[in-house]
């Protein structure tokens, strides 16, 4: 082996997680367990009403009260005029901004005051005490009542579109329909359901007004993106921030962009010239954290006789809320641009509406496009019924095959490295898919309903923009422990372990050595942090290339200190050997302890000291794909359903540590089950938020879940290790998957199942003919 | 609001506080002593996060006053680890064999509560399992790794009482 080359030693392999003994001794550091000198406590005042006309906030008995510090209102903190918008969203398409309600509220939930104490108990006091007087208006709900002449959720603009994919004119696609030999329309609804990280939102922030810097600590998934969004905020230059963040307590998508409540802390705390707490309390997070899903699509399939799927329209109708999240306002594009997914689609038209509503603002959720993956497969079971089809055979008439690729889909994505068609009988064979069948059969005939049911799908890593690139810096100190300097922000991600394997192999040092610093603006570089399934994809890619570097410079210094030719050095296991000579060698800290300590001595040409300092730019797309596999029991006299197996197979590329890659598909699917059967955000018909705690918003526990079963297919995909996003697909695949086991299982009964969640109530109700 | 002295052990150690007769026991035990491995998720008892163990039972310390657990003794996720540096308890080392944690927020609650499980039920088969663990919430893992973790515990547990047998 040469320099440059490394030996795939801990690649591949399930090591365990660097993070854990700290977080299993109780020894991480979330950002509740912050404390800062002189820090204050916020909570917040919210509105009771979904939408209505402020007649006044009275805060002077809040004010009163010992131990408040300050209560602030909208003409405190509301400052017209600041830019709010994140590098890859840009400024245009947000919905109006304000921090703080002033003459009007627009969802229940929205802020109406900031309460400051001295402790979070006097600030709940004083939140208690605040007055706040509204008249409440009609609401709007839904995009079905937002349109038309509805009342204005802002009425800064003159419509309640947020946003608008217009339907073109297609005839091409009209010409399929119009001659295929059979057409089928259905819409599909997916209710409201939320990201629900088991720590809620939080942030410290402490601005000294004498040296005007603010430090805050977040808990979200990157801390650069947010550094720039307060520095443009507030016209602050970038050097007088700092933003760190500790341990996060999941995100999902929820805690990837700052949003008003952490925004008014941030300003509060500016005002008052001392540090400033906000954690979020459960119902605060449910109620006003942000949602997800909310939508319906209608597709509309053309098939021939044998069941080739020749042409597709689709339109998606959301609700986003009143605020939504910047980036999470409309997944109309998204969600069409990734629409034909795993198959041979020719012909594909998409067109959509989302509204804005007096409900809680959508943000991002893992997979926040997916109810193209709950449509379409839906869709291809509901299409396979119609034809007499099984549904398996149909996917396997129109799945893309290897001799297929590249292919281009109906909306000119390129796919190459994927592998839909092997996953499919992967799939089918792991669930025992014949044998399932016929025990279906016999099951039936005893009158049991059982059911299997399959979703396929193509997970894209986008990486426009300030996604496509990642930065490391290697450090080996002169001791020789490698640091390696990533703007990552792993969140549950086990970057802190994945990382360092590949840097581990490609430098050809000791796993113990090396270690992840992250979060934490003042000594990383930029990254735009984790999101879009891109960490280990891309992170590992700036490792991968600043570590082949960092080897090169090792292996030059090394052959001058043993008087080698650098071509005949190799170093594995922070020890480096000559080839042909196996008592020749050094330790790589003895190449630090030179490369620092000795700098005369190095070889002319070599700068002195061990850093590297490296940015990848990713390829702007890279898919990953998969099946998933499960089979229902639905309990004929409570509706309650049992899941009897579930299975993926998966093909994420090479895989840095399957371990890792198991519990993100785990946590994915198991998230899809709560959003079919346990989890719904019910607001009433006044547009109050009815499940406002644990005990109405319910997630699925140990009890509700089978064992997941797992097969790989390894395509490499086109970054430097071969590596392809998956942190997603877990909960795209999976609602889709599970709703077609009970509508199969269900068919005996000649029920329609298009919208969730499908609770025992909601089942019980099908199967008596109630829809 | 006048203050109360409480006296409590706390993972082995005699400690003192001074609070307000409101203050939970997570609160106490968090902002007053500086226990932050005990987490708040939901704050009505739902999720299990801040599950400690009081005189031996598994107990939600966001349901209870600091001022109840006078008198007591508590055991939190870091009582539970070894007593040398970095070391861990034979549960902690099984979540961490089997990939039972991912952000690691619920953990600590996980990590007490089969404590108490298992004191209680050394030996558990799957459908006990799910059952002792369905009171504590988890959204990273799916629970399959939490699941594994307790089955490899109970089987560590059983091996280090016969090696000391």
């Amino acid at each position: 082996m040469s320099a440059g080359e490394a030996a795939a030693r801990w690649v591949g392999q399930s090591v365990k997680r660097r993070e854990d003994p700290r977080l299993l001794a109780g020894r991480g550091r979330y950002v509740d367990d912050v404390v800062m000198p002189g820090m204050a406590h916020a909570a917040f005042v919210r509105s009771p009403v979904a939408r209505g006309t402020v007649r006044g906030v009275n805060t002077s008995a809040a004010a009163g009260l010992p131990g408040v510090v300050a209560v602030f209102t909208a003409a405190d903190l509301n400052e017209p005029g600041r830019p709010f918008w994140k590098t890859m969203i840009g400024p245009a398409g947000q919905p109006p901004h304000r921090l703080l309600a002033e003459h009007d509220v627009r969802f229940a939930g929205d802020i109406v005051a900031l309460v400051v104490a001295e402790s979070r108990y006097l600030a709940e006091d004083g939140a208690e005490l605040v007055d706040v007087d509204i008249d409440p208006l009609p609401p709007v709900l839904d995009p079905a009542s937002a349109a038309g002449g509805a009342p204005l959720v802002h009425p800064e603009r003159d419509t309640n579109l947020a946003d608008e994919l217009p339907e073109m004119p297609r005839p091409d696609v009209d010409r399929v329909f119009a001659s295929a030999a059979h057409v089928i329309t259905e819409t599909f609804e997916q209710h409201r359901y939320l990201p629900v990280p088991m720590e809620c939102r939080g942030v410290v922030a402490s601005w000294d007004r004498w040296s005007d810097r603010l430090e805050l600590v977040i808990s979200g998934q990157g801390v650069h993106e947010v550094r720039l969004f307060y520095s443009r905020y507030f016209g602050v230059p970038e050097d007088r921030i700092r933003v760190v963040m500790g341990d996060v307590g999941g995100s999902f998508g929820q805690k990837v962009f700052p949003v008003n409540d952490e925004i008014a802390v941030v300003a509060a705390a500016r005002k008052l010239g001392r540090p400033v707490k906000w954690i979020e309390d459960r119902s605060e997070n449910l109620i006003a954290g942000g949602h997800a899903r909310d939508q319906s699509m209608r597709v509309e399939f053309a098939l021939d006789a044998d069941g080739a799927l020749l042409a597709a329209r689709t339109h998606l109708v959301e609700n986003v809320g009143a605020f939504p999240a910047s980036g999470s306002g409309s997944m109309l594009l998204a969600a069409t641009a990734v629409f034909p997914g795993p198959y041979r689609l020719a012909a594909y038209a998409g067109s959509g509406q989302a509204f804005f509503t007096n409900t809680c603002s959508r943000c991002a959720y893992r997979g926040p496009w997916m109810i193209e993956t709950t449509a379409r497969e839906q869709m291809m079971d509901v299409a396979a019924a119609e034809l007499g089809i099984d549904p398996l055979e149909l996917r396997r008439r129109n799945v893309i095959r290897p001799g297929d690729l590249p292919f281009t889909t109906a909306v000119g994505v390129t796919y190459d490295a994927i592998s839909p068609a092997q996953t499919l009988e992967q799939a089918a064979e792991l669930i025992e898919y014949d044998k399932f069948r016929a025990f279906q059969r016999q099951a039936r005939e005893d009158g049991r309903l059982v059911g299997i049911g399959m979703s396929l799908y193509i997970e894209p890593l986008g990486a426009p923009g300030i996604l496509a690139t990642e930065a490391a810096t290697i450090r080996v100190e002169p001791s020789g422990t490698v640091n390696v300097l990533m703007g990552t922000g792993s969140h549950g991600q086990s970057l802190e372990t994945t990382i360092v394997q590949v840097v581990a192999d490609y430098l050809g040092a000791a796993l113990d050595d090396v270690h992840l610093i992250q979060g934490d603006t003042a000594a990383t570089p930029y990254g735009p942090g984790t999101a879009g399934s891109r960490s280990a994809a891309i992170a590992s890619g700036a490792a991968q290339q600043a570590s082949v570097t960092m080897r090169q410079r090792v292996l030059a210094i090394a052959a001058a200190m043993m008087e080698a030719n650098p071509a005949d050095l190799t170093m594995t296991d922070s020890r480096i050997t000559v080839a042909g000579d196996p008592d020749a060698g050094l330790a790589l800290k003895e190449v630090a302890a030179a490369a620092y300590l000795s700098p005369a001595s190095l070889p002319p040409g070599t700068p002195a000291g061990l850093e590297v300092a490296e940015r990848y730019q990713a390829p702007m797309l890279n898919f990953s794909n998969a099946a998933h596999a499960c089979t229902v029991e639905v309990d004929r006299a409570t509706g309650v359903v049992r899941i009897l197996r579930y299975v993926v197979s998966e093909d994420c590329g090479n895989m840095i540590n399957p371990m890792v890659v198991e519990g993100q598909i785990a946590g994915g699917v198991v998230q899809g089950i709560g959003g079919v059967f346990y989890e719904h955000m019910i607001y009433d018909p006044d547009g109050n938020p009815l499940t406002t705690t644990f005990l109405d918003y319910l997630l699925p526990t140990a009890a509700e879940v089978p064992d997941l079963e797992y097969g790989h297919v390894v395509t490499p995909g086109p970054t430097p290790g071969g590596y392809k996003g998956m942190g997603e697909g877990g909960a795209i695949a999976s609602p889709a998957a599970l709703v077609n086991a009970v509508r199969d299982a269900l068919a005996p009964l000649g029920v329609r199942v298009t919208s969730q969640p499908l609770t025992p109530d909601r089942i019980a109700a099908l199967m008596a003919g109630i829809t | 609001m006048t203050e109360l002295d409480v006296s409590l052990t706390v993972n082995g150690q005699r400690r003192l506080a001074r609070v307000e007769p409101r203050k939970t026991l997570a609160d106490l035990l968090r902002q007053d002593l500086g226990l932050t491995g005990t987490h708040l998720g939901c704050e009505h008892g739902v999720c299990g996060s801040c599950t400690v163990l009081v005189d031996g039972l598994a107990v939600r310390s966001c349901l209870m006053f600091g001022v109840q657990a006078d008198g007591s003794e508590v055991t939190t996720v870091e009582g539970l680890a070894g007593d040398e540096p970095g070391s861990l308890g034979p549960l902690q080392r099984a979540f961490w064999e089997t990939h039972g944690l991912q952000c690691g927020f619920c953990t600590p609650g996980f990590v007490v509560s089969v404590t108490a499980f298992l004191e209680e039920c050394p030996d558990p088969d799957d459908e006990q399992i799910r059952e002792a663990l369905s009171g504590n919430l988890c959204r990273c893992t799916g629970y399959q790794g939490i699941i594994r973790g307790v089955r490899l515990a109970a089987r560590l547990r059983r091996e280090e009482q016969e090696a000391r047998a």
